[in-house]
């Protein structure tokens, strides 16, 4: 395996991000809290007032304890940037997240890995949002054309009394390669969940996605969104859960896959359970082609074909 | 500009469109009057390539050359273009991207001089995507836009006033003039006679069949003597 040094994988990540279409001042910037870890190298860590980031190396990856401090309110959004630059590797994360009552943040996730042949990435979050705190996060994966990684995000979250917490997953840069996507949210009394997916699957990438919701407190609302393209012989399978368990909870599951071409294969597994007869949770899935009429709409102010399914796919998934 | 001889249209076994013959001149803006179920649609989608409508007989010429067998984006590429009578909603694809697509190049400037052409105010509609949560009017208008951002050497558009309330027909009937002030010519289908009032000859639609063609208040007389009151839909005495 290629070895680098601490500044090459530090610029290499920073130019790959760059690259994925980043902006590299943010990663740079003192005044922007953030961690770059490059394989199992914490190469940059830099807190703010209120927010707290503990790191431990370990020989597969690094475990982070992330802590928003109580009532603290977090301006600029954290980055967080994690990657590996190698052909081959591991890295595996292993989070905890406090987000302590009244807190806010947002957290931008840039997972880099343009030249894997041969990786796996694994997260593995313990994540407590704290009564009437908000918590966004938005994950974006950056992949080369090899699609030989393998992606395996996993959390449970737990809301506390009139939190927030939203999360995206984005992966549609480069190949998926193997994904197997598994969040779990536990909400408690007026907390509410928002769980998205997008992705765009090509060549024979393979895609899982579980996106479960309980919705336990009383007042409780969650939705869990999902949009897949896929082409070529890519295979997707979704399943969306979610549970209303108390009064008055409210859920939602949505779920769209576009197939394009014709060895591609999507399915859709909706689950809405309800266990209190005033809570009411609804799903809808669609699995179908590109609307022909979206692409001619497009084609007849100019589009070529090819582009105007493009502009429909990066809708999708925007 | 666009000459259409002898168009025929045969789908499932029958006839949809049975020797239609039809001139719109370059400039010009040429009405098309028709009750439900005519054809009217059909000839937009003939013309535009659109929905898979390839003709069974006849040819479709525009600026001399025979463009039947052209793909939409062929046929856009020389300068047509369609407005649906209900327009594709794009997740994820903004109002502003959506104007941008069809502006030429070194006119993306003028994107909100579009919308404002047709009643909208730019800064609340250019970052909205055109999903559902835009009305069926507000959808209207923005593909409305699209079509002047384009600056088409032949507008189709297919029933613009349906579904635009009164306050915005006025300003779409100044958008569609005001394109065709600078040089585009317009196929305006429609079944209102008030629509057509601003066309300089209408052709009525019968059957998939041109019937009679003629100045808005002959052909609108006509229309309204004959068409709304015709016992027999679709099946022509004249």
């Amino acid at each position: 395996m290629v070895r680098y040094s601490v500044e090459k994988e530090y610029e290499g990540m920073i130019d790959a991000y760059q690259k994925a279409g980043g902006d590299k001042d943010v990663l740079k910037s003192r005044d922007t809290a953030k961690l770059v870890v490059h394989e199992n190298k914490v190469l940059a860590n830099d807190g703010i007032k209120g927010l707290k980031i503990d790191t431990v190396e370990t020989d597969s990856g690094v475990r982070v304890n992330f802590t928003v401090e109580k009532g603290a309110k977090i301006d600029r959004p954290v980055h967080l940037c994690f990657g590996l630059l190698p052909k081959e590797g591991l890295q595996e994360i292993i989070m905890k997240v406090d987000a302590q009552d009244n807190s806010e943040v947002s957290v931008v996730a840039h997972c880099i890995f343009p030249n894997a042949v041969k990786v796996i990435h694994k997260m593995d979050a313990d994540i407590n949002i704290g009564a009437n705190a908000k918590f966004d996060y938005k994950e974006t994966h950056y992949h080369g054309e090899d699609g030989g990684i393998e992606v395996i995000p996993k959390a449970r979250v737990t809301v506390g009394k009139g939190g927030v917490w939203q999360s995206t997953f984005a992966l549609s840069q480069g190949l998926v390669g193997k994904l197997d996507y598994d969040f779990e949210v536990f909400c408690q009394e007026k907390a509410v969940a928002e769980l998205v997916v997008k992705a765009y699957g090509r060549g024979s990438d393979d895609i899982k996605i579980l996106e479960k919701i309980h919705l336990d407190g009383r007042g409780a609302r969650g939705m869990a969104k999902s949009r897949l393209v896929l082409s070529d012989k890519a295979r997707a399978e979704v399943r969306g859960e979610t549970y209303g368990n108390a009064p008055y909870a409210r859920g939602h599951v949505d779920c769209m896959e576009l197939v394009n071409g014709k060895e591609a294969v999507a399915v859709a597994i909706p689950m809405v359970s309800v266990t209190d007869d005033t809570a009411k949770v609804t799903h809808e899935a669609a699995i179908g082609s590109i609307d022909r009429k979206q692409v001619e709409t497009l084609m007849a102010r100019g589009l070529d074909e090819d582009e105007a399914v493009d502009v429909i796919v990066r809708g999708i998934l925007k | 500009m666009l000459v259409v001889e002898n168009l025929q249209l045969k789908l499932n076994g029958n006839s949809i469109i049975n020797g239609l013959d039809l001139h719109v001149g370059k400039a010009e803006i040429h009405g098309i009057l028709g009750e439900n179920g005519t054809g009217k649609t059909t000839i937009a989608n003939l013309i535009m390539g659109t929905n898979n409508y390839r003709p069974t007989g006849g040819r479709i010429i525009f600026e001399g050359e025979d463009i039947s067998e052209l793909s939409v984006s062929q046929r856009a590429k020389r300068g047509i273009t369609l407005a649906w009578q209900e327009p594709a909603r794009v997740e994820g694809l903004t109002v502003r991207d959506y104007l941008s697509l069809s502006s030429k190049k070194g006119r993306a400037d003028r994107i909100e001089r579009y919308l404002l052409m047709v009643g909208m105010e730019p800064a609340q509609y250019l970052d909205r995507d055109i999903d559902d949560t835009l009305s069926g009017g507000e959808r209207k208008r923005i593909e409305m836009a699209s079509v002047l951002a384009m600056h088409p050497r032949l507008a189709i558009l297919d029933e613009p006033d349906s579904g635009i309330d009164i306050v915005a027909l006025p300003l779409l009937l100044n958008g569609i003039m005001e394109m065709n002030k600078q040089g585009s010519s317009v196929l305006l289908i429609t079944h209102s006679e008030k629509m057509a009032e601003i066309a300089q000859r209408v052709s009525i639609l019968c059957a998939g069949k041109i019937i009679r063609t003629g100045t808005p208040l002959e052909s609108s007389q006509w229309f309204k003597n004959n068409c709304l009151t015709c016992p027999h839909i679709n099946e022509p005495a004249y």
